[in-house]
C-alpha cells in the first residue's frame, strides 16, 4: 500500500495550543509540508515572533530563534547574511510585523535578502485580547474601537503585501487565505514556491495568509471563516502580486 | 610586529578584523563613521558581510541572529543610536548571545551634541536594558588600548556568552596614535558548535530564545547568568594606577580620555613635589571596587574627573564606603576639565589637609 498523507515529519506531533478554530496550525503545517517536500528541515532555521504564535519554536522540528516583537526579518538577515547556506524563515502576525515591525519587514524586502516571511493577518492583536491592529477592518469591533474601526482616526487596513509589492527590489509577494480548503490548497503550493525561491538563492519572499482569530472576533470557528471572506477579502485580494523576473514557482519543475 | 599611526575608530575596527570578526552591521551616526566605514572597505577583501542597517533597532537584531548563528559579530554606534539598542541587548543577554559593541559616546540626553562626552556611563554600566542582566564594559584610554581591549572584548563575550561594550569617549575615536597590531591565531567563536542555529543535521533541534515561561526556569537561568557574571568579576576585572607606588595625598579617579587629562596634571604637579596619585578603572563594569577602596584608603583626599555630571562617581562613593568625601569635577556638552582645572582643584585640596595638619 502505497502512503499518500502523514504528518509532515518538520511539524512536532503534540497538540498546538490555538483556540479551537484559530487557523494559525493550519499556516504551521503548510510551513512544515513545504519544508518537507523541499527536504531543507537540516538547513531551516525558522524565528518565531511575539504573539500567539510566540511559541512556534516549539512546533517545528527545526532550528528556531525566538525574536523580539517586529524584528524576526532583523534576525533572519543577521543569521541569512552570516550563514547563505541555511534557510531562514520567519512566522509574524500582524501587530508584529505590520505595526511595530514595519520598518524590519519593508527593509529586508527593500534590501533583498534571501529570506521568507510567512505573516498571519488575523485583523487584531490576538495574544493580548484582540486589540485593534493596523489590518483591522473599518467598523470592525475590538477591544480598543469598541465603536468600531474608524477611518477618519486610525486609517485604513494597512495592505502589506501590496506594499511590498511595489518595490524595485525583485522579490516574490502573495497573499493567500485559511477560509477554505480549496484556499488553503493553492495556499500550500505558494507557500512552497515562496520557499523554492530562497531554495534557489532567487529573492526575498513573502506570503500573507489571511487567518481566523475567533476568540478576539467573538465567532464560532465556522463563521469565522465566513468573516475572512466577506469582511477580509474586499480589503485584501487573493493572489502572487509579484513574482520575480515573471518568474513563478510554476516553471520550475523541482520538487 | 610594526607600528603604524591610526585614527581610534579605524584601529578598533582592524583590531576586530585581526580577532576575526567578518561580519559588522551598523547605522551612521558621528562621532564613528570611521568604524562601519572601514568595516564596508575591508570586509569584501576578507571574505566578510558588512550591512548598513536600517535603524540600530534593526541593527541590535541583527547582530542576535548573526550571534545565534555562531559567528563573530560586532556593531558600533554613538549614544542615541545605543539607546535604541536597548531591546537588542537585553535579548542578547537573556539568550546568551556573545556580541561586541562600540559606542563612542557623544554628548546628551536627547540629540545633544556630537562632541565627544562620557554621558552613557550609567546606561552602560547600569544594565543599558530591561531585565536582570549585566553587560561587560571596557573603557580604553588610549588607541593602543583600544585595539587591546577590543581583541579582549571577544574574548570576554565568547568565555562567558554575554554582550561586551566597548566604550569609548568620542576623543578616542578621532585621536590618531601609533598602534602595534598583536597577531593572533583565530579560530571560529569558541564553543558556539554546542549552541548555535546551524540546521539540524545529525542532531536535535536547537533554539536562541530569551523566553522562559516558567517562573523557576526563569529564576534558575538568570541566577545561572550571575554565576558567570560574578566569574567575569573574579577573572576580568581590570584598573591601573599612575603615580600611585609611593605615598600620595590625593587621589585622582578617571576613566577613558579623562585618565590623560589627570596624568599630565599630577606630572605638573610633582614638578612641585606635589604627589598625586590616579585611580583608572578599566572595566567600568565589574568596577574594580576591592582595588580603588584600597588606592583611596592611602589618600586624604579624593577627585573624581569626569565628562559628564558625575555618574562614575556613585562608583567611587560605593567603594570607597563612606570612608572619604568624594569631591567632582565634571563638564559636559563636549567640554573637558582640563589640565589646569585639575591642577588648581588638587590645590584647594593641599591647602586644606595643611590647613587640618596645622
Ligand atoms: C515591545 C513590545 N511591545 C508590546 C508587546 C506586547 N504584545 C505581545 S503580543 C502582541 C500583539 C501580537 O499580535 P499579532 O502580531 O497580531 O499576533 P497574534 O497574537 O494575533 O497572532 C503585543 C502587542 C511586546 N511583547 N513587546
Ligand atoms: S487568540 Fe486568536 S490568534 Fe490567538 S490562538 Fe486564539 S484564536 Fe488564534
Amino acid at each position: 500500500m502505497q502512503k499518500i498523507f502523514s504528518h509532515p515529519c518538520s511539524m512536532i506531533e503534540d497538540p498546538l495550543h490555538y483556540c479551537p478554530g484559530c487557523t494559525h496550525g493550519i499556516i504551521h503545517r503548510l510551513v512544515a509540508e513545504s519544508i518537507d517536500e523541499l527536504g531543507i528541515r537540516e538547513r531551516a532555521v525558522g524565528v518565531s515572533s511575539v504573539g500567539c504564535s510566540v511559541c512556534t519554536y516549539k512546533y517545528f522540528r527545526c532550528d528556531m530563534f525566538q525574536a523580539s516583537h517586529g524584528r524576526a526579518p532583523a534576525v533572519a538577515t543577521g543569521a541569512k547574511r552570516c550563514r547563505p547556506e541555511l534557510i531562514l524563515f520567519c512566522y509574524q502576525g500582524d501587530g508584529d510585523l505590520a505595526a511595530i515591525g514595519t520598518s524590519e519587514i519593508i527593509h529586508a524586502a527593500n534590501r533583498g535578502e534571501k529570506i521568507t516571511c510567512i505573516f498571519a493577518n488575523n485583523a487584531v492583536y490576538g495574544m493580548t485580547g484582540g486589540q485593534m491592529a493596523p489590518t483591522t477592518i473599518p467598523g470592525q469591533r475590538t477591544s480598543t474601537t469598541p465603536a468600531g474601526r474608524r477611518v477618519s482616526q486610525d486609517g485604513f487596513p494597512l495592505p502589506m503585501a501590496e506594499m511590498l509589492a511595489s518595490l524595485r527590489t525583485p522579490g516574490y509577494v502573495a497573499r493567500v487565505s485559511m477560509h477554505a480548503p480549496s484556499e488553503i490548497i493553492r495556499a500550500k503550493e505558494i507557500v512552497r514556491r515562496a520557499f523554492l525561491h530562497q531554495v534557489e538563492d532567487r529573492c526575498f519572499s513573502f506570503v500573507e495568509c489571511l487567518s481566523t482569530c475567533p476568540t478576539n472576533w467573538g465567532l464560532s470557528p465556522a463563521e469565522s471563516l465566513k468573516w475572512i471572506e466577506r469582511e477580509m477579502l474586499p480589503y485584501y485580494p487573493l493572489g502572487e502580486l509579484k513574482v520575480p523576473d515573471g518568474k513563478t514557482g510554476d516553471e520550475d519543475e523541482h520538487n | 610586529m610594526t607600528r603604524v599611526l591610526m585614527k581610534g575608530n579605524e584601529a578598533i575596527a582592524e583590531a576586530a578584523i585581526r580577532a576575526g570578526c567578518l561580519h559588522f552591521f551598523g547605522y551612521p551616526i558621528t562621532p564613528q563613521n570611521e568604524i562601519p566605514e572601514y568595516f564596508s572597505r575591508r570586509l569584501p577583501q576578507v571574505g566578510g558581510e558588512y550591512v548598513q542597517t536600517e535603524s540600530e533597532v534593526a541593527t541590535s537584531n541583527m547582530i542576535f541572529g548573526a550571534a545565534g548563528v555562531g559567528v563573530r559579530v560586532m556593531t558600533s554606534s554613538s549614544s542615541p543610536g545605543i539607546s535604541l539598542m536597548s531591546e537588542g541587548i537585553s535579548y542578547l543577554a537573556g539568550a546568551d548571545l556573545p556580541v561586541v559593541i562600540v559606542n563612542m559616546m557623544r554628548a546628551g540626553p536627547g540629540l545633544a551634541g556630537i562632541l565627544p562626552s562620557q554621558s552613557d556611563y550609567a546606561h552602560a554600566t547600569r544594565g543599558t536594558a530591561h531585565g536582570d542582566f549585566e553587560l561587560t564594559v571596557l573603557a580604553p584610554s588610549s588607541v593602543q588600548e583600544a585595539v587591546d581591549l577590543t581583541i579582549l572584548s571577544f574574548q570576554i563575550a565568547e568565555r562567558y556568552r554575554v554582550p561586551v561594550m566597548l566604550l569609548g569617549d568620542g576623543m578616542i575615536g578621532q585621536m590618531m596614535e601609533p598602534v602595534e597590531f598583536p597577531e593572533l591565531e583565530v579560530g571560529p567563536p569558541l564553543a558556539a558548535d554546542d549552541w548555535a542555529l546551524t540546521g539540524c543535521r545529525g542532531r536535535e533541534p536547537r533554539l536562541v530564545s530569551s523566553l522562559y515561561l516558567d517562573p523557576v526556569e526563569l529564576n534558575d537561568k538568570n541566577y545561572e547568568r550571575y554565576r558567570r557574571y560574578a566569574l567575569i568579576r573574579d577573572k576580568e576585572t581590570r584598573f591601573d594606577t599612575y603615580n600611585c607606588d609611593g605615598p600620595y595625598d590625593v587621589l585622582l579617579t578617571a576613566f577613558g580620555v579623562m585618565a590623560r587629562v589627570c596624568m599630565s596634571a599630577i606630572d605638573e604637579l610633582a614638578k612641585e613635589g606635589i604627589r598625586v596619585g590616579l585611580f583608572r578603572p578599566i572595566t567600568l563594569n565589574p568596577f574594580p571596587e576591592d582595588a580603588c577602596r584600597s588606592a583611596i584608603a592611602r589618600a586624604k583626599r579624593v577627585l573624581d574627573v569626569e565628562m559628564n555630571m558625575g555618574q562614575m562617581l556613585v562608583d567611587i562613593r560605593l567603594a570607597a564606603r563612606g570612608s572619604h568625601d568624594i569631591d567632582f569635577i565634571g563638564k559636559c556638552g563636549g567640554l573637558t576639565p582640563s589640565v589646569e582645572d585639575v591642577v588648581e582643584r588638587v590645590r584647594v585640596h593641599l591647602a586644606a589637609i595643611r590647613a587640618e595638619e596645622r
